[in-house]
């Protein structure tokens, strides 16, 4: 087992270091020079002192491995051409804000996505069943901007309980935090009912029924658990895509998070807060795939005894 | 094409039906309701796409600059933009862009994970391990995060977004056609065919591909779906798609400065991206549903 993570583990060095590679590649070759992002209106001579300041003189192949060397050495991604402050700094002083939102959103994702699916895949075919996956149907196709856009014209402009942008207390968070669980909890209802029907014809639960165990017991012991497998790819792959997809819903609110950081790098060209903000997704979203793999194979002892037979 | 025959009992002289594969699966796709539905939505949608300029009351771009920021009436059924152009028009022409936005994506991502999957399960060793890491490199990155990157490289425009957008589709069409061919790959037609020498070409995509092409073409129809509402958050953003395109997100983009004022120039293009979603994913699931084999008797 401590093998299969350490193999997980630097697989995910690997890949954060192609990220790392492609990203740089793509923005190096990028029409548009940094410099001139930093001193707009400044005459030619200028322009090449500041290059070469900046170190953009120098070859393709000794500025990747300045970056690389200082984003991974010494998590150092540069400062900011636009805000002039360490993008590392400013990407932790922001993250809380994302987490807050992203951390919230799956909460609420797990408790209503999972009792709605339990819900509806205990009513298989009733009334319950088609109702509640309707609902789940169509939140999964409203875009979530525009739910965030038409809540902020119904709670904050015609009803005024509720401010429509910026960040503050804790009012400010309850409508992103809404917005952005809505296609989740929708998603999860989803995949926990058709697990729940998958499991539900399966001999133990059978067994669990005719030794006379109570409804929700066999529900909760019997296949929960069992159902749990696909359900926690799942919430896996909504977490990072919550925290990655940051930008849009930070957009709508201006909320001054991770993702709105990066949206803003990219429209002014802040190359060093590109890149940063980035790698930083990029490492979420690893973490949180290496945590889903681990949890898989607690959860599954089927998966714990392959892992440690083989190797 | 697989056939099949259905043979009436009886003193009546045998009557056989021939229905292709083909048919047979949009019957059994239409069977619930809600698939019923989201085609029936998703075929006018369509139709509504095709024949905008014969049902569109105005065009697209005319202005009326003495009906500006109309609220909907009998004049302007959705009401009027900053510029006096009717809102209803501009959403059914916007409907061209949108639905090839979604549909070229989609096509186009799975095409490219078709192919690389096929060439990744029936070559294995090597080519397969490089190619599937290579996904994992690609899909470290969620879908709306590459999207947007990609889009801000490649800049504004139609294709570029088109490109964009198709990207993030890639690794899970590789992911799942692999998938697919390693439970195939021992089967004997497959043996047959290298028997007789028939190509490697050949053999993956006339043989191998129509066997496990299924559930890829589940994943293409909720691809449309998703695809359409990362192309308007796109165009909502700034990216992707520009105004005076009508496209919906960019409808969205430019409605928002007056959201507080004026909330029907973004509640009318959302509801049209949400129905169309929608209509989408219901005819996915109804093809999902029809295509299971666990729910084949």
């Amino acid at each position: 087992m401590a093998k299969y993570i350490l193999r997980r583990c630097l697989w995910m060095v690997v890949t954060l270091l192609a990220t790392a590679f492609i990203i740089f590649t793509i923005l190096y070759f990028t029409p548009g020079d940094p410099a001139r992002v930093m001193a707009p209106g400044a005459s030619e001579a200028d322009i090449q002192v500041l290059r070469h300041q900046m170190g953009l003189d120098r070859p393709y192949l000794v500025q990747l491995g300045d970056f690389l060397y200082k984003s991974f050495l010494k998590l150092d991604f540069g400062n900011s051409y636009i805000y002039k402050v360490p993008v590392f700094q400013e990407l932790g002083n922001r993250l809380p804000r994302t987490l807050i939102i992203g951390l919230s959103a799956m909460v609420l994702n797990l408790a209503f996505g999972l009792s709605l699916g339990i819900f509806a895949g205990t009513h298989e075919g009733k009334w319950q069943d088609s109702a509640t996956m309707a609902i789940a149907m169509v939140f999964i196709s409203a875009p979530d901007f525009w739910v965030a856009l038409m809540m902020i014209v119904l709670f904050a402009a015609k009803l005024g309980w509720l401010p429509a942008y910026g960040i503050g207390g804790i009012k400010y968070y309850i409508m992103p935090i809404i917005c952005t669980s809505l296609g989740g909890i929708a998603v999860n209802a989803r995949q926990t009912r058709s697990s729940m029907l998958e499991v539900f014809r399966e001999d133990f639960v059978t067994t669990a029924r005719s030794k006379g165990q109570a409804e929700n017991v066999v529900i909760r012991k019997h296949m929960l658990p069992n159902a749990l497998m696909p359900i926690i790819t799942t919430i896996g792959i909504g977490f990072s895509r919550i925290v990655a997809g940051s930008a849009i819903i930070e957009n709508v609110f201006s909320i001054p998070g991770v993702g709105l950081y990066m949206l803003n790098a990219i429209n002014s060209r802040d190359y060093p807060a590109i890149r940063g903000s980035v790698l930083f997704f990029a490492a979420f979203t690893a973490l949180v795939m290496l945590l889903v793999d681990l949890v898989y194979s607690f959860v599954d002892p089927r998966i714990k005894s392959q892992y440690s037979s083989r190797r | 094409m697989i056939t099949t025959q259905s043979v009436s009992t009886g003193s009546k002289p045998l009557k056989v039906e021939k229905t292709s594969l083909f048919l047979e699966t949009l019957q059994r796709m239409v069977k619930g309701p809600g698939a019923k539905v989201g085609t029936a939505l998703f075929v006018l949608i369509v139709l509504a796409s095709i024949c905008a300029p014969l049902i569109a009351p105005y065009g697209p771009n005319d202005m009326d600059l003495e009906n500006m920021y109309a609220t909907p009436s009998a004049a302007h059924l959705l009401g009027t933009d900053g510029l006096g152009r009717d809102q209803l028009s501009r959403l059914l022409y916007g409907s061209r862009y949108s639905l090839s936005l979604g549909l070229s994506a989609s096509l186009f991502g799975a095409l490219a994970g078709v192919f690389l999957g096929s060439v990744a399960g029936y070559f294995g060793g090597k080519t397969e391990t490089l190619i599937m890491r290579l996904m994992d490199i690609w899909s470290s990155l969620p879908g709306m995060l590459l999207c947007i990157l990609i889009s801000a490289t490649l800049g504004a425009g139609f294709f570029n977004t088109v490109l964009a957008l198709s990207i993030g589709e890639v690794p899970v069409g590789v992911r799942l056609i692999r998938g697919q061919i390693l439970k195939e790959r021992a089967k004997e037609y497959l043996e047959a065919a290298e028997a007789i020498n028939c190509s490697k070409f050949s053999i993956m995509f006339r043989h191998l591909l129509p066997n496990v092409v299924q559930p890829v073409l589940v994943n293409v129809t909720m691809g449309i779906g998703m695809v359409i509402t990362m192309a308007a958050a796109l165009s909502y953003i700034g990216l992707g798609v520009q105004p005076p395109t009508p496209e919906w997100g960019a409808l969205l983009s430019a409605g928002r400065l007056h959201i507080l004022n004026y909330p029907h120039l973004i509640m009318f293009p959302g509801l049209v991206i949400a129905i169309t979603v929608l209509s989408i994913n219901l005819m996915g699931d109804g093809l999902r549903d029809a295509l299971d084999p666990k729910l084949r008797s």
